[in-house]
């Protein structure tokens, strides 16, 4: 038997060429293309009463400088809004320029072109736009007050309300023996890939077609509406996604105002276009996520059962609503995690603010809900002097209810259904890893060495694996080497590599004879794209399926060749035999060439396949009425329900009682995501996820002023985690598979950064004794918190007191 | 309204000697190093991640220091040796230790970020060839990366240095035949 891929932490195929400099990011390509740069908004909130452009006429090396008045057709339209529902009444999506108005800093108005980069910035500075700056309305208290409207035509400030209920929750909660409320604050971040956007378009003229490289999350979303934009078939329009820098969500936003700029430019000056973004405006121009506000009410009965959970929430979506509600929407659903929260009734208000717009980042709206429900569970342990993991596994779905139906709608308009998991196993696993049970007695030492230690913990269920669907396409080539193609993208998850281990098998071929291309429309049109987890899940299973059929098809073939019945067949390392008689076999390569009846022979092996050598059945047409020459075959995956994954994460900290420093003493993961096809790259990602979730718990945040001015839109303002900054992981496995694909998995790529907000909290709360309410939490303000808790403004946890004792955690 | 000249900009012819050849090119005064060398020498390999110093994806070596390419100017980089990510390799296209085990050990993911660790770690482990786990970690505090965490990429450095222990001695046992 050829060696079994799947499963095997198999290194990577990308890593060849992104080793030695081979790697082709968007900047990379189209030397010798103009270059694009944009004059921005300076003002949160305006309105554009003039530009003038005669001092950048004379820049050397100037192409064309392109206002809002020159745009045509439905360039001159408002952006697309990408998904609409029925609760969104406000939606609003910006122009490619500003046409009137302005409604953040950053905001795109002038775009120049030039020979270069440096030429085109100089005109840009040459422009004067001259604005009537208006009052504007940044925070989200201030936007749910509603004193100043962002969008005049928007009362409320409010894009979206929406209620989800099942049950009475109200009624549930006043008729509970125990009752808390909690008032949460989770402040904004950003995904920050290291490669921000970037665009780059060739216009063809004779074959009147374009072609766009973008750095993408979703190559035919782009495609689809560049298309339509620009008023060309479909057909005439490619997009390509290169090797892209990082993506985490942001670049799953399409078309951005330079994706439909660009290729027009490209258009009209008949010439390449180029745009790359550059580290300022990927912080004022692209956009953020997680700012929330949340009132989250509970009752409960006497061991900490939840029988009623009612919570609000206040989400800032900033100035437009391009991706509709996604963000708020997830978080309204994931927030119950593994839990059963009795009745449930969620609210929420979207909310627009001057601000940049708000779109999914790595978790998308859940590392705020699992932090509404792990501040809450919390809570009620330490109302009722109870473990804190106590109180979680009594709320837990037991495996034995799944697949377990929750009675809401989740973010892809479908039933919110789990498929499996199992929980209490979960728990144990992260206790034993932590050593949760042994803390008390670390902290009693701890303590008695003049530290302040604490333990947290947090848990999360994420769908991961939304459809609609994904598909792929395998071909075997006459030399025996496999092409693979699906149509989402890649942004350093190693798809290319992990998609080859699903086909090595599924064909019983040599892992190096796979080639993979992804996000390229050219050669898969019909995707989705990459987001919520969902490439190893849909491309993965869509990929199997088409390997499936390629297989059949080769058994086919080769039993004719071999005058044997495929159901004898099998293939190893590359060559189709006789199960138990390896001597009778025929390779895959040959088995290609027969798949396709030639007239001209183009080498050797293909000559075996020309109409005039060899014995032919005359009563049978060359290709069969219900065949397709080639050896190759297609097809998608498309689920009823995302899959559900989930995972438990604990930390210990130690708090600097003079500085309030906080030090990450260890961090520990259990996992769920199904089978792991590699398990190296499952445990990068969740690295990676960690640590996102480290800086957004202890480091990052978006400074706006009163006025609207991102005070630190830079990398030295903007702190993201270092090495120095990230602790060493450690990470345990279970692998509950999905019924729900043939593969049995789901997604991992978010899962580490979800708990992190919440197990932070939970920690520093157990080391302060008070309650942690707001995040992320830097040293500073913990030193003001201990400062306000002295002076008895912030009430202490019932079981501060009992932490000499070490009975309560 | 033209009252501010715009001159036209000096243009300078340059020579400069990267990953071993001396490479020409002609540049402003104002051409930053990284974009001479991505866009003038078709060296795409060092990238930009913020153009401010902080981020180190641009990170070459000059005179084997460890440089941010972004904080140079491509005229100053005149009679220094610069090594970028497309040198560190043997001409016969084997693998830089670091490489290699940056590879081995799953220390990249998108990729964008590590030309800058590369060329900081090569520098770093020929300071100290048998660095411990701490002093790894330290060695690349000054690079960000958003996608590994960080975990691997210590462990790539600790396994580089393995690495260039196994090949020395392998080719002093080759030397010894």
């Amino acid at each position: 038997m050829t060696t079994k891929m799947f499963g095997a932490p198999v290194q990577r195929t990308e890593d060849l060429r992104l080793l030695v400099g081979n790697g082709r990011y968007l900047d990379d390509l189209g030397e010798g293309a103009y270059e694009a740069a944009f004059v921005r908004s300076p003002h949160a909130r305006a309105r554009v009463t003039g530009i003038d452009v005669t001092g950048a006429l004379d820049v050397d090396g100037l192409v064309a400088i392109y206002t809002y008045e020159d745009l045509s057709g439905r360039v001159a339209e408002p952006l697309p809004l990408l998904i609409p529902h029925p609760a969104l009444t406000h939606g609003r999506t910006a122009y490619p320029l500003a046409k009137e108005f302005v409604n953040h800093v950053g905001e795109a108005v002038v775009m120049v072109v030039a020979r270069d980069r440096y030429l085109a910035e100089d005109a840009c500075e040459r422009i004067t736009v001259e604005y009537e700056p208006l009052p504007p309305v940044v925070g989200i208290e201030n936007a749910h007050r509603a004193d100043r409207l962002v969008h005049e035509d928007v009362p409320g400030n409010c894009a979206a309300h929406l209620v989800q209920e099942v049950g009475d929750a109200p009624a549930a909660i006043a008729a509970a023996p125990n009752r808390l409320e909690l008032r949460l604050d989770i402040e904004r971040s950003a995904c920050m890939p290291m490669e921000g956007r970037g665009v780059y378009a060739r216009w063809d003229a004779a074959d009147a077609s374009l072609r766009v490289y973008t750095s993408t999350q979703t190559s035919t979303g782009v495609r689809a509406a560049v298309a339509a934009k620009l008023d060309l078939p479909l057909d005439r329009v490619e997009c390509v996604t290169p090797d892209v820098g990082g993506g985490f969500g942001v670049k799953i936003v399409h078309p951005w105002p330079e994706e439909i700029l660009i290729p027009w430019a490209a258009r009209l000056l008949d010439h390449e276009v180029k745009w790359t973004e550059d580290r300022r405006e990927h912080f004022i121009s692209a956009a953020h996520e997680r700012g929330q506000l949340q009132t989250v009410r509970v009752g409960f009965d006497d061991d900490g059962r939840l029988l009623g959970l009612d919570v609000e929430i206040l989400h800032d979506n900033g100035a437009y609503t391009p991706y509709g509600i996604i963000v708020p929407i997830i978080t309204s659903t994931q927030l119950l995690g593994p839990y059963k929260p009795g009745a449930y009734r969620v609210d929420f208000r979207s909310l627009y603010t001057n601000t940049v717009i708000v779109t999914p980042y790595r978790g998308a709206g859940r590392p705020q809900g699992v932090f509404a429900m792990e501040r809450a569970m919390d809570a009620i342990a330490d109302h009722l002097g109870k473990d804190r993991t106590q109180v979680r596994a009594i709320n837990f779905i037991k495996p034995e209810e799944m697949p377990y139906d929750h009675g809401l709608l989740f973010q892809d308009g479908r039933p919110l259904i789990y498929d499996s998991g199992d929980f209490p196993a979960s728990l144990d696993a992260l206790k034993k890893l932590v050593g949760w049970d042994e803390f008390e007695a670390y902290r009693a030492q701890a303590r008695a060495e003049g530290r302040r230690v604490g333990i947290g913990v947090a848990c999360y269920v994420e769908g991961t694996g939304v459809g609609p669907y994904e598909g792929g396409h395998v071909q075997i080539e006459t030399t025996g080497k496999v092409n693979v193609a699906t149509g989402l993208t890649s942004q350093g998850q190693g798809h290319q590599t992990v998609f080859a281990q699903i086909v090595a098998d599924e064909l019983g071929v040599p892992l190096e004879d796979v080639t993979v291309t992804t996000g390229d429309t050219r050669r898969f049109p019909y995707a989705v794209g990459t987001f919520a987890s969902r490439a190893a899940v849909m491309s993965g299973n869509a990929i199997a399926l088409a390997a499936r059929n390629v297989k059949a098809k080769a058994l086919r073939i080769a039993g004719e060749a071999l005058e044997a019945d495929p159901r004898d067949l099998e293939i190893v390392d590359g060559h189709v035999r006789v199960k138990g008689s390896p001597g009778s076999s025929v390779a895959l390569g040959t088995v290609a060439v027969l798949s396709n009846p030639l007239r001209y022979a183009f080498d050797e092996a293909s000559q075996a396949a020309t109409q005039l050598t060899g014995a032919a059945d005359f009563s049978k047409p060359p290709v069969a009425e219900d065949d397709e020459p080639g050896l190759e075959g297609r097809d998608y995956y498309s689920p009823p329900t995302a899959t559900f994954a989930n995972g438990m994460h604990a930390v210990i900290v130690e708090t600097d009682p003079d500085t309030a420093e906080i030090r990450i003493l260890r961090y520990c993961v259990v996992h769920d995501c199904g089978h792991l096809i590699n398990p190296m790259i499952v445990e990068g990602q969740v690295h990676g996820g960690v640590a996102q979730g480290v800086g957004g718990a202890l480091y990052e945040r978006m400074e706006y002023d009163e006025h609207g001015q991102l005070v630190n839109a830079s990398f030295m303002d903007f702190l993201m985690p270092y090495a120095s900054e990230v602790p060493k992981i450690e990470i345990d496995h279970l692998e509950t598979p999905s019924p729900l694909n043939p593969l049995g998995i789901k997604g991992a790529g978010e899962a580490g950064v979800i708990p992190a907000a919440a197990v932070f909290a939970s920690a520093i709360e157990d080391a302060e004794g008070f309650p942690i309410v707001r995040m992320p939490i830097q040293p500073s303000e913990l030193f003001h918190l201990r400062k306000r808790f002295a002076a008895g403004e912030i009430p202490a946890l019932r079981r501060g007191a009992d932490h000499a004792a070490g009975t309560h955690r | 309204m033209t009252e501010t000249q715009i001159p036209t900009e000096q243009r300078l012819d340059i020579r400069l000697n990267v990953n071993g050849v001396l490479r020409t090119a002609t540049v402003t005064p104002r051409r930053l190093l990284s974009d001479c060398l991505r866009h003038d020498l078709g060296l795409t390999g060092t990238h930009v991640g913020c153009e401010h110093g902080v981020c180190g994806a641009c990170t070459i070596r000059v005179d084997g220091k460890p440089m941010r390419g972004c904080l140079m100017f491509a005229v100053s980089a005149q009679g220094h040796e610069i090594t970028t990510v497309e040198g560190l390799a043997d001409a016969d296209g084997t693998m830089h230790p670091v490489q290699q085990a940056f590879r081995e050990c799953h220390g990249l993911q998108c990729g964008f970020c590590t030309p800058g660790f590369l060329t900081v770690v090569s520098a770093f482990l020929e300071e100290n060839p048998t660095p411990t786990e701490e002093e790894a970690r330290e060695a690349i505090s000054g690079n960000l990366c958003r996608c590994t965490g960080y975990q691997n990429i210590v462990k790539s450095v600790l396994r580089a240095a393995e690495i260039t222990h196994e090949r020395r001695a392998e080719q002093a046992e080759g030397d010894a035949r």
